[in-house]
């Protein structure tokens, strides 16, 4: 467990959040902008900003955005050389993991994210070097790491929620729809621990998956719902191993008995694992009979 | 061939289920074979039971068979049940196949004893090996050493194994003479140190050799099974910490007694003691992440836990001489024991202030109820509470706050922990067909 030294110096304070209406120097008016939707689209965009002195008021997918009445909005074209410069140049105002989590923070898809990111760029930026990502007292730096905080659970649940189907062909895939985009990072923890299988786990909502073909880790996109390949239940019985049934039937077996009627407690079993992930969970699927715990034969009968 | 194993699975899941054990943590096994499985990071609960356990490891016995008569266990050879027997292949075959679907971490393998503890023993080591040396498994595993087994054969299992556990089961060598009268103290205790002594012995060649293969990476654990025997919550603490201290265990686990044993020698209790579980779970992690004692927890004067609230407030309750704590100023570990604070609040409060001196409104943010917080506080010097209240009326407060009925929280926290009503009500309803007992070994 990490322990903090007692009596650490106390910092300088960092300039508080501006009030409304008031631009901090080096912004000469505010702008709207919309950008393709990518990462790499709103790292050209906090450039353009900077070169324009613009404080972004809103920064909007296309498509998504709702123009104000009066605004004008800039479209902004993603440009990898540009983003490129942003990123590498964000290491010199903050350390390599507050970075990291400016991109769950995009992750995460919430609606404000991209002013999210581009205000806790410029709070690094104002606070000239000094590391700013504790300063939990700031409300734009609590709700990146609160993000973060949720982020990360959904990876960990996506670890631990998959679940493979074997196909004729030694596939094993398996379909997903995470609460936020967490595919990109997952990637490596399944890559590690299915190094000798080919696999393929689809994210049904956003439409890509990742596929390891026992030698690298690739994003596959789908365009259309037709080359998508067909969901868990969906994969007809003739496709799958022959002996994948067997295997589903045994996991359900199982989890079947490991439950304790005694200690029944469906409130504790929801909360870890909310009902929406059922439908995708082998042994949440309906079965022709529960498994009851095993009739021991007892001297009284 | 299919049914069968299913019947075997379900006998011998079934006979498993009751060790509470299911971490799949501390692993530093990484796949650099090419081969199946890592187990290198934090444990992964795949799935919740019905009863809100984590599921994470294949939990099975090899076999139910035993020559032991264990009261509190449903594999006791005086108990008729049902008896099966995994082959090591089938075994092996369900690890594999459920590890590729991603349905566990790993394979939890205890058994009950077969002809005799070596017997048995060398064919748990013998799937450990098997998985590690044929199929390149690089997942979690865990095995239970069987009491009595040769110091060989347990060294052997340490080199394939990621954990292993002897289970205490019974909190004192009375009631271990009187309901498991083939076992003792000193011959569980043996193989815990031995394996404690192998592991130091281990880390200590690593550090020279590199290539030295590791011992059991993930250390040893425990279990004791709560409310069959007369131990207090004082006793049962006091062990743990012995058995953290004194044998380097990494984690002891508690297990409500669940009622149903057939046996004469045990109460017949109709609900298992589960919030009495939760409060020495509570105990437990105070122990080893708040940096608390055990006589700090419980002491003779106070052999119980209050079920009621939870031991850290116990705690501050008791010592109210130690607070108001000012959460601008006070050391991390004397904020971590303030009620209401939990680890990730303590640890924002600690990074926040450096930047400015925290507001109530801040504390709040971070994740502080301060319905509890609030009589044990100062924030820059000021109270929250106008008056100083006495021990009981902080306790009311906070658990009734100023009216008659159970405050949400406190009933929340209540609920989450109560089991819910089950099929078993009256006493003559439980033993025949739910005498599906307790664990092995
Ligand atoms: S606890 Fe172990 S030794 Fe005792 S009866 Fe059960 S299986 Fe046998």
């Amino acid at each position: 467990m990490q322990r903090h030294a007692p009596g650490l110096p106390a910092a300088v304070p960092i300039t508080a959040l501006r009030r409304p209406g008031e631009l901090p120097p080096s912004f000469r008016s505010s702008g709207r902008f919309t950008y393709d939707g990518s990462f790499d689209g709103l790292l050209t965009v906090v450039l353009a900003c900077w070169e324009q002195r613009l404080w972004p008021e809103a920064i909007q997918p296309e498509g998504a955005a709702q123009g104000g009445l009066f605004a004008e909005t800039q479209h902004i074209e993603t440009d990898e050389e540009r983003a490129r410069r942003v990123w590498d140049g964000l290491l010199r105002h903050m350390p390599g993991e507050a970075r990291t989590s400016l991109y769950k923070t995009f992750l995460s898809e919430r609606p404000d994210r991209e002013l999210l990111i581009f205000r806790y760029v410029q709070l690094a930026i104002e606070a000239g070097g000094q590391d700013i990502s504790e300063n939990f007292g700031n409300d734009t730096v609590r709700l990146v790491a609160d993000i973060n905080k949720q982020l990360f659970r959904e990876k960990h649940r996506m670890e631990a929620f998959v679940r493979f189907e074997k196909s004729h062909d030694g596939l094993f895939h398996a379909t997903v729809e995470p609460d936020f985009d967490v595919l990109p990072l997952i990637a490596e923890h399944f890559t590690k621990r299915y190094a000798d299988q080919r696999w393929l786990i689809f994210d049904r909502r956003r439409g890509y998956g990742l596929y390891y073909d026992l030698q690298r880790t690739d994003i596959l996109s789908f365009d259309a719902a037709s080359d998508a390949p067909r969901s868990g239940s969906a994969v007809s019985a003739a496709v799958l191993d022959e002996r994948e049934p067997l295997f589903q039937t045994l996991w359900q077996t199982y989890f079947d008995h490991v439950n304790i009627p005694e200690r029944r407690n469906l409130k504790l079993h929801r909360r870890h694992m909310p009902k929406r992930y059922w439908r995708f969970l082998t042994e949440k699927q309906p079965r022709e009979r529960r498994f009851e715990p095993i009739q021991n034969k007892n001297n009284a009968a | 061939m299919n049914e069968r194993i299913q019947e075997k699975l379900s006998i011998l899941a079934d006979a498993a289920k009751y060790d509470a054990s299911c971490s799949s943590s501390g692993g530093k096994r990484k796949n650099d074979n090419g081969g199946l499985g890592n187990a290198e990071g934090m444990g992964i609960c795949h799935s919740y039971t019905e009863d809100g356990r984590c599921v994470s490891l294949l939990k099975i016995l090899l076999t139910n068979h035993c020559i032991f008569d264990c009261a509190y266990c449903v594999s006791r050879k005086s108990n008729d049940v049902k008896r099966a027997a995994f082959t090591v292949q089938e075994v092996v075959d369900l690890t594999m196949n459920f590890y590729r679907r991603n349905y566990i971490e790993g394979l939890f393998l205890s058994s009950g004893i077969f002809s005799s503890a070596d017997y048995t023993m060398e064919r748990l080591v013998r799937i450990a090996k098997k998985l590690r040396l044929e199929e390149k498994f690089n997942g979690y595993i865990h095995l239970k050493t069987i009491p009595g087994a040769s110091e060989e054969l347990i060294q052997e299992a340490g080199l394939y194994a990621d954990r292993l556990s002897v289970n205490i089961e019974l909190p004192s060598d009375d009631s271990l003479q009187k309901l498991a009268p083939e076992k003792n103290y000193a011959e569980i205790l043996t193989p815990m140190s031995q394996i404690q002594l192998k592991v130091a012995e281990n880390r200590e060649e690593r550090e020279l050799f590199r290539k030295v293969p590791q011992f059991a990476p993930a250390g040893q654990t425990t279990q004791l099974v709560v409310g069959a025997t007369p131990e207090s919550d004082h006793q049962i603490i006091k062990l743990a910490d012995g058995l953290y201290k004194g044998y380097g265990l990494k984690r002891v686990y508690y297990s409500g007694y669940v009622p149903v044993s057939g046996d004469q020698r045990l109460p017949q209790v109709v609900q298992p003691p589960l919030m009495r579980e939760h409060r020495l779970y509570q105990s437990d992690w105070l122990m080893r992440f708040y940096g608390f004692d055990a006589d700090e927890i419980l002491d003779p004067a106070h052999p119980h836990l209050d079920l009621e609230i939870d031991p850290k407030l116990a705690w501050a309750l008791r010592h109210r001489e130690i607070f108001p704590v000012d959460v601008n100023t006070a050391d991390y570990e004397l904020i971590l024991r303030i009620p209401g604070i939990g680890m990730k609040s303590a640890k924002r409060i600690v990074a926040a202030r450096r930047f400015a001196p925290l507001t109530l409104d801040h504390l709040h943010k971070f994740g502080v109820v301060l319905r509890r917080a609030r009589y044990f506080i100062t924030c820059r010097g000021m109270a929250l509470e106008k008056r100083e209240y006495d021990e009981q009326t902080v306790r009311r407060k906070i658990l009734y706050g100023d009216g008659q009925t159970r405050s949400a929280l406190v009933k929340r926290q209540l609920d989450l922990f109560a089991p819910e009503p089950t099929i078993i009500t009256a006493p003559d309803l439980v033993s025949p067909q739910l005498d599906l007992f307790r664990q092995a070994s």
